[in-house]
């Protein structure tokens, strides 16, 4: 039986392996809850900046004390970090102060809370400001990695993380395999390559096994790091596979696709599908209900793939 | 660090001849905001930063954040006759691969600590400092000075909130109560009411002072010194007069972004005793 987890306990478990370095610090905007940062808050009170409901001061506070030698993780809903932009524009890209922003609840699978939680945008605004590493784990051991390696890093990033369960895939993995940049071919295959972050990669090796059922070998890759993005993996599947898909719940504007395709246009080129929530807002919903109803549950990318083979 | 109310006028004099000289060659920048604010961070500096301008990312130096980094050149003057920079770098303000960018930004300039130019900022970056401060048990304070057309800016009270409910007694904010900003008058753009009362409401110590008046400067960065206010978050209103020393900018919404002409700054200069009428 697949151990089923949401990431942000993943985050939240990493934030209490990170306190044993006392530069390491939390804020939070009364969401430490749902973002999981509260264990840290209980086991380390002291260490732990409540900003109220105020995300706007709580990354600047963070960067205040990055620049104070601090390693500030600041955590909130992913559509109200966007609330924050500016503050993360221009008082933390800017100065590339080391602040590292969570953004849980990420995407139409956070499900019946609504179109108004469903940030479907994030991933592209953070990715376009200069100096941020934009992550988006797809299991809790593997947030619990990356989360763990930003520390280590001197500039800011954003981590969106989800709010429901999804399969665990990396229990016993050995964490050196999950590096900030790289991503990790989960299932190799030579027709296609399918090319998904955060809840779709465990939908998209469910999209690989509907394909092996008719002859079709796909490969499956988890790019949990969509700035900077791994092109050299990319280029491989499309020397390898020669075409691709990506899968990702977020806008197909300015996602993990437009990654891809911005690599591609400038690179060695393969058709490519992009499965991705099609420009519109969402709705309340389960959260597998919001898959099929934005078309990126396995049976949609399996559809892909075929369409990108195709167009070979 | 101990000065003359008289030398303390000198060094304010000092900069902002270096003020005018600065947005003049550059034909660009904004003297309003420089000349209001400039008598309060000449005393500041000169009397009570633990700063070391040779050092200046000096660990436990006191912080100072200029929120309204349009305000520039005051600070770089300030900066400039401490030491931290050049005279000669006062001549790269908004010139390309200059040290003085256009607003103040702590990757290009020593002794910037805070990268403004978005207003309403600069008051949580301190908060951060304030907190971090704490953690470390140092004695380190956070210095922060805000414009007031800047208090429009909803992020300033999330901030006000905020380190009053921290009781961060090491954040002292100096308000630039200059009544102007960029449209217009404060009054039209937007009304600000009871400011003292306000800020008491958010839970912090409040003195009103006027800005321009030395010995008025010295009293209120006293006051935010005091232990008696280091229970909680300060804030001195300065009541100041936009483009204060220069007749023809003085009050005039016109020099908050805009630069003097030749005529203007020969009449600047013949105004700050630099030269002759």
């Amino acid at each position: 039986m697949t151990r089923m987890a949401a990431t942000r306990d993943g985050y939240g478990q990493a934030l209490l392996d990170l306190a044993d370095n006392p530069k390491v610090v939390v804020l939070e905007a009364d969401l430490g809850k749902s973002t999981k940062s509260l264990h840290f808050r209980k086991a380390h009170p002291e260490r732990t900046v409540s900003c109220g409901i105020g995300e706007q001061n709580m990354l600047l506070v963070g960067a205040g004390m990055a620049a104070s030698g601090y390693i500030p993780f600041a955590s909130t809903f992913a559509i109200f970090t966007e609330r924050a932009f500016e503050q993360m524009r221009n008082g933390v890209a800017r100065p590339n102060l080391a602040v590292h922003l969570c953004g849980s609840h990420g995407g139409t699978h956070t499900g019946t809370d609504g179109s108004s939680a469903q940030s479907i945008e994030d991933l592209a605004v953070f990715r376009t400001l200069p100096n941020v590493t934009v992550l988006h784990p797809c299991d809790d051991v593997s947030t619990r990695i990356l989360t763990a390696r930003l520390a280590e890093t001197n500039s800011p990033s954003y981590m969106r993380t989800a709010r429901n369960k999804t399969p665990v895939l990396y229990d016993d993995v050995d964490p050196e395999s999950i590096q900030i940049g790289k991503g990790i071919e989960l299932k190799d295959g030579n027709d296609v390559a399918i090319i998904a972050c955060g809840v779709l990669v465990s939908e998209s090796l469910k999209a690989a096994e509907m394909l092996i059922e008719e002859g079709i070998n796909a490969s499956v890759i988890d790019m949990h790091t969509l700035k900077p993005l791994d092109g050299a993996l990319v280029d491989q599947m499309v020397e390898r596979c020669g075409a691709l898909v990506t899968a990702e719940d977020h806008n197909v504007i300015g996602g993990l696709g437009s990654a891809v395709a911005e690599h591609l246009v400038a690179n060695a080129f393969a058709p490519l599908e992009m499965v991705g929530v099609p420009d519109r807002f969402g709705e309340s919903g389960q959260a597998d209900e919001m898959l099929d109803v934005m078309k990126l549950s396995a049976k949609y990318i399996a559809e892909a793939a075929k369409k990108a083979i195709s167009r070979k | 660090m101990s000065k003359s109310i008289s030398e303390l006028e000198e060094i304010a004099r000092k900069c902002r001849v270096e003020i005018v000289k600065m947005v003049h060659r550059a034909q660009a920048g904004h003297p309003g905001g420089s000349l209001s604010e400039i008598d309060l961070i000449s005393a500041l500096y000169a009397t009570r930063m633990r700063v070391r301008p040779d050092q200046p990312d000096w660990e436990d130096r006191d912080r100072f954040i200029l929120s309204k980094g349009h305000a520039s050149p005051g600070m770089y003057a300030i900066l400039a006759e401490m030491g931290f920079i050049s005279h000669e770098d006062l001549k790269s303000y908004r010139v390309l691969g200059g040290v003085c960018q256009g607003h103040v930004d702590m990757k290009w300039c020593p002794g910037v600590d805070f990268s403004a130019g978005s207003l309403g900022m600069g008051l949580s970056f301190g908060m951060g400092c304030a907190t971090a401060a704490r953690l470390d048990a140092s004695e380190r304070r956070a210095f922060v000075m805000i414009g007031d057309g800047e208090m429009q800016e909803g992020s300033v009270w999330e901030a006000a909130m905020a380190a009053a409910h921290h009781e961060l007694g090491n954040l002292k904010v100096i308000l630039d109560r200059n009544r102007i900003q960029n449209d217009d008058f404060c009054e039209e753009q937007m009304r600000m009411f009871d400011i003292p009362a306000k800020w008491k409401a958010f839970g912090w110590n409040v003195k009103e002072i006027d800005g321009h008046d030395m010995t008025q400067v010295m009293e209120g960065l006293d006051f935010l010194e005091a232990p008696e206010n280091c229970n909680g978050p300060s804030i001195l209103i300065a009541h100041t007069i936009k483009g204060a020393g220069i007749s023809y900018m003085e009050n005039n919404p016109s020099f908050h972004g805009a630069a003097p002409n030749d005529e203007q700054f020969h009449q600047a200069m013949v105004e700050l005793g630099e030269v002759e009428a």
